[in-house]
């Protein structure tokens, strides 16, 4: 009986989680299916979500526009480098305020936090007339340093609530072993908190991939990356959806595609500590 | 042999990278529309002819490119060349010597040829600013059967009131049809400009002539109630959240009795690739109320050429091309009469080619009713149409459009709705210092 229990309760637990996947991945499928439709299709009051006629033009006609892998190179390089920048940065900052707090390490994790309430739009033409002045405006180097500042509070905040769960006294163990605070990060720290690592790596591309604020701004042609070729597409007086939809669905593939091969990695990350 | 073959190809390797390394690039930013992108396509006419010139573009949403040109040309960042702007930019930008004035764009570009009230759009002390690529009014479009069917006939130039009782008539809204399609988004670019516009025509204007804001007066309040009861009356539901695109889809699946909104959606609703009533579209004037304005507006999509910029030859020989009267040419002998930029130069619509084209004689007709020099009734003191050309007006007009669409949604009275945008803008008048 109890078995029988448990099975129908796994079963509404399952049931009840697809539905909820499928609610939250609706909108990305019927952007996919929309990128298939012509024009017309895409704006018929009566949609059909797979009877319809299947065309490949949308993608043609994007290809033909636009300069496709500049576009994609950039958005990796950015996210990429941005992350990786900002995990550099933040490794050591999280094991200090870990390891070895004072009494200002929660208010200055707060006031770090703070910065992501600030609006962009606040701080837009200082940051603009720096770039001008270092010719940093359309240059890869300038977006991977401002999206590694944009990210750097969340990277912070999520490693050091990982390096929070990591037993102190191991740490402390490699140190009479006679480690040195080099080795003891690279070589005791890291290991043990790589899922963690890896999470707030995924997620910080996840969320660089798809800023689009300074990504729109500071870029014109060189370092322009996806969130700019998505941002070509769109048009308030004339009807494009399928375009757009088909432009979307090639920015959004191969985030998506990453997000997949690694849940197992992002989820056991996210939930890490979660359940003691 | 060999070594021959491989030192010919060294050198023509080299011819090639310092080719292109003396190669001047210029950088455009475009909006996204069918005609910016069809320039796109044809701009091997311009290289070859100038194969010293290279094009790199930057094309984007209409309130994106806005946002990234504003502040590019603010702080002198110099990120491009040629920048596309429309008749609100330019009276303010010039004013702050952000353009360079357009003049010398060769002796076959003919600038009398524009036309007039396009150009003194883009003229500030009668110098040309920016260089029209299309121009656009708004006009009545309409479905001839449903007009039919309710037993009306739609005047070349309607008043308000026909246009009331025919939407009245031709709703049906068991079958989903809905009198007439109008747009209700809050937005400066969006309910705003139809609502200026229509209100020039109720003979309200936003100012005095001491740069008062006139919304507490009685034109205003006989504009929106108009508009508010003959969209319950006659709207389709949800207009509230409708702009340009919405209004586009519900009228090409054939769902609108009439359309009010800009001439460029002519080409989109008579398309029969589109749209399902394309051979049922007929066109009219703007309506007045026989005061003297229609309720058109005019916004023309300019090139431009920031001051900053170190390629002002280049520039302008890129604005001469995409501007000129062979550009029309050449658009025609790829895609077709129909396809070439509007609303931009008298020549055009003296082509007889081109007045075959369904809309032709309408659209010149609409933009020829608009006059950014003298758009309101009574006097006053700003420049616009379907806006008014200061720098504050698009952050006033945005939250003027909110109140207005709260209205149109059931939200809030007419009545209260006007007395906000009265005391809003008031404020932010006195805040940005007018009187000036």
């Amino acid at each position: 009986m109890a078995r029988q229990v448990t099975l129908n309760r796994r079963m509404v637990n399952t049931a009840v989680a697809w539905a909820f996947g499928l609610l939250i991945f609706f909108p990305i499928l019927w952007t996919i299916l929309t990128s298939f439709k012509t024009e017309a299709e895409a704006i018929s009051l009566q949609p059909s979500l797979f009877d319809f006629d299947w065309t490949m033009e949308n993608y043609q006609e994007v290809n033909s526009r636009s300069n496709y892998p500049r576009y994609f190179m950039n958005s990796v390089i950015i996210a990429f480098g941005s992350v990786i920048l900002g995990l550099i940065i933040a490794v050591p900052a999280a094991w200090a305020m870990a390891f070895v707090p004072s009494k200002k390490t929660r208010g200055i994790l707060m006031w770090m936090l703070s910065t992501k309430m600030l609006p962009p739009v606040g701080v837009l033409i200082p940051i603009y007339l720096l770039f001008r002045d270092w010719g940093l405006l359309d240059s890869r180097v300038g977006l991977v340093f401002v999206l590694t500042m944009v990210n750097l509070p969340i990277i912070v905040w999520m490693l050091f609530t990982y390096f929070r769960e990591i037993p102190g006294e191991i740490l402390e163990a490699a140190r009479m072993d006679g480690a040195s605070l080099k080795s003891e990060l690279i070589h005791v720290l890291t290991p043990m908190a790589l899922p963690g690592i890896a999470s707030t790596m995924l997620l910080n591309v996840i969320l660089a991939w798809n800023e689009a604020f300074w990504t729109l701004v500071l870029t014109t042609t060189n370092a322009a990356p996806l969130t700019q070729f998505i941002a070509s597409y769109s048009s308030p007086e004339g009807l494009f959806y399928a375009k757009l939809s088909a432009a979307s669905t090639m920015a959004i593939a191969p985030v998506l595609i990453l997000g997949w091969f690694s849940q197992k990695q992002l989820v056991r990350g996210l939930t890490f500590g979660a359940v003691k | 042999m060999q070594k021959s073959a491989i030192a010919l190809t060294v050198a023509a390797m080299a011819a090639g990278v310092s080719l292109s390394a003396s190669a001047e690039t210029l950088t455009i930013a475009t909006v996204n529309n069918g005609d910016m992108v069809r320039m796109q396509k044809l701009t091997d006419d311009f290289t070859s002819k100038n194969p010293d010139i290279e094009l790199e573009w930057v094309t984007l949403e209409e309130n994106a490119l806005r946002q990234k040109v504003t502040t590019d040309i603010a702080t002198k960042g110099g990120q491009f060349d040629v920048m596309t702007i429309g008749t609100y930019e330019v009276p303010i930008w010039a004013d702050r010597d952000w353009l360079l004035p357009l003049e010398g764009l060769g002796d076959d570009y003919d600038v009398d040829d524009i036309l007039p009230a396009i150009r003194g759009g883009l003229s500030v002390d009668d110098k040309l600013y920016a260089a029209p690529f299309y121009g656009e009014s708004s006009m009545v479009m309409y479905r001839k059967d449903l007009m039919e069917k309710a037993g009306m006939e739609m005047p070349e130039a309607p008043t308000w009131e026909f246009i009331g009782k025919a939407a009245r008539a031709m709703t049906d809204k068991d079958n989903e049809i809905y009198g007439v399609c109008l747009r209700g988004k809050a937005g400066w670019g969006e309910n705003m400009a139809f609502l200026t516009a229509t209100a020039n025509s109720f003979g309200a204007r936003w100012f005095d002539m001491d740069w008062n804001p006139q919304f507490d007066s009685q034109p205003w309040a006989d504009t929106l109630n108009f508009y508010v009861d003959l969209m319950n009356d006659a709207g389709p539901p949800g207009s509230s959240s409708n702009g340009f695109n919405e209004n586009l889809t519900l009228f090409q699946n054939g769902q609108c009795g009439m359309w009010i909104d800009a001439t460029v959606a002519a080409s989109f609703v008579t398309n029969a690739d589109d749209s399902k009533v394309a051979d049922q579209v007929g066109f009219a004037l703007a309506p007045d109320n026989g005061l003297g304005k229609r309720g058109n507006w005019l916004w023309a999509w300019s090139l431009a050429i920031p001051a900053g910029t170190e390629k002002e030859e280049s520039a302008k020989k890129f604005v001469a091309w995409a501007t000129s009267k062979a550009y029309a040419e050449l658009v025609a002998a790829n895609e077709g009469w129909a396809n070439v930029p509007p609303g931009t130069r008298t020549s055009l619509y003296e082509n007889p080619e081109y007045q075959k084209v369904p809309f032709a004689a309408m659209t010149l007709a609409s933009i020829q009713a608009a006059d950014p020099t003298n758009p309101t009734v009574e006097e006053v003191p700003y420049v616009g149409v379907q806006f008014v050309a200061i720098p504050e007006f698009q952050g006033i007009a945005t939250s003027v459009g909110q109140q207005f669409a709260a209205a149109l949604a059931g939200q809030s009275s007419v009545e209260d709705a006007l007395k906000n945008a009265q005391s809003l803008t008031e404020r932010a008048m006195k805040k940005a210092g007018y009187p000036k």
